[in-house]
């Protein structure tokens, strides 16, 4: 039952979130670069200002998996980077962070480029 | 002839205009079933592996759902998704992977130098320049907030 609660408030708040992006794609004719680096740069500030903590420990991966999650990465990064070693830790924290993602997204990107055939132009 | 008043009039009642309720449910409804994705694949780690910390636990869940985002896009599966979806596809990190190798597949043809890895970060590119710089401002304030 617990479980069935957790997941229920990931699928809410998660669910919330990409609803609120598709308010932004009706409304304003946003390109989706756009949209994306607003809630990267939201979960980032959310995580600056310190709330990141609360909603994660609230919705897990419902704010996680969104992209918020990876400006929350970054941000996080930074900040204990910059702890640890001043402004040139501010500088490699983030990235380091973050470097599982991007790596992951250049690797498999590459990858799948050379194997697979684009789907999307069937004319 | 109609003036332009007229017209935009016309335009707007003739449009097939995104449904806004329909759009902004289906982009719910899969959005929030990919975060709990995520949380299942968060919580077979965690089974699987029980001595993981919890920020390695974050950084392979993130890397299967870029893995299967990825997969997905290959296979020509999530972009038929987004269609219906929208920006409950576009919004999950799964969407992130979506918006790297869709282009890289895209312009396959254009050779692999500057087709595959340049076009690879047209949508991409933005959110990394943007996540680096507002990371170091980020870190930056820690530094002096304490």
């Amino acid at each position: 039952m617990e479980t069935f609660l957790d997941y229920l408030k990931v699928f809410a708040v998660g669910g919330a979130l990409c609803a609120l992006g598709q308010v932004l794609i009706n409304k304003t004719k946003m390109s989706s670069a756009r949209i994306l680096v607003l809630f990267m740069l939201l979960g980032l500030v959310l995580e600056l200002a310190g709330a990141f903590g609360y909603m994660k420990e609230f919705a897990s991966a419902g704010v996680t998996v969104p992209i918020t999650g990876f400006g929350s990465t970054l941000a996080k990064g930074a900040m204990q980077g910059a702890k640890e070693g001043g402004v040139l830790g501010a500088m490699a924290g983030g990235l380091k962070a973050a470097a599982p993602g991007v790596t992951a997204a250049v690797l498999f990107g590459f990858l799948f480029a050379l194997v697979f055939r684009s789907h999307s132009k069937k004319t | 002839m109609t003036d332009k008043a007229e017209y935009r009039e016309y335009v707007k009642k003739n449009a097939p205009g995104s449904p806004m309720f329909r759009s902004v449910f289906a982009a719910f409804l899969v959005g929030g079933i990919i975060c709990c994705i995520g949380e299942g694949v968060s919580d077979a780690i965690k089974a699987i592996f029980p001595d993981m910390g919890e920020t390695d636990i974050g950084s392979w869940t993130t890397v299967v759902m870029i893995f299967l985002g990825s997969l997905l896009t290959a296979v020509g599966l999530y972009d038929r998704l987004g269609r219906f979806a929208g920006g409950g596809s576009m919004i999950p990190i799964t969407g992130f992977a979506n918006s790297v190798v869709s282009p890289a597949l895209e312009y396959n043809r254009e050779g692999v130098f500057f087709g595959v890895c340049a076009k690879m970060f047209v949508i991409a590119g933005p959110i990394i320049v943007f996540g680096v710089v507002a990371g170091v401002v980020a870190g930056v304030i820690g530094l002096f907030a304490g």
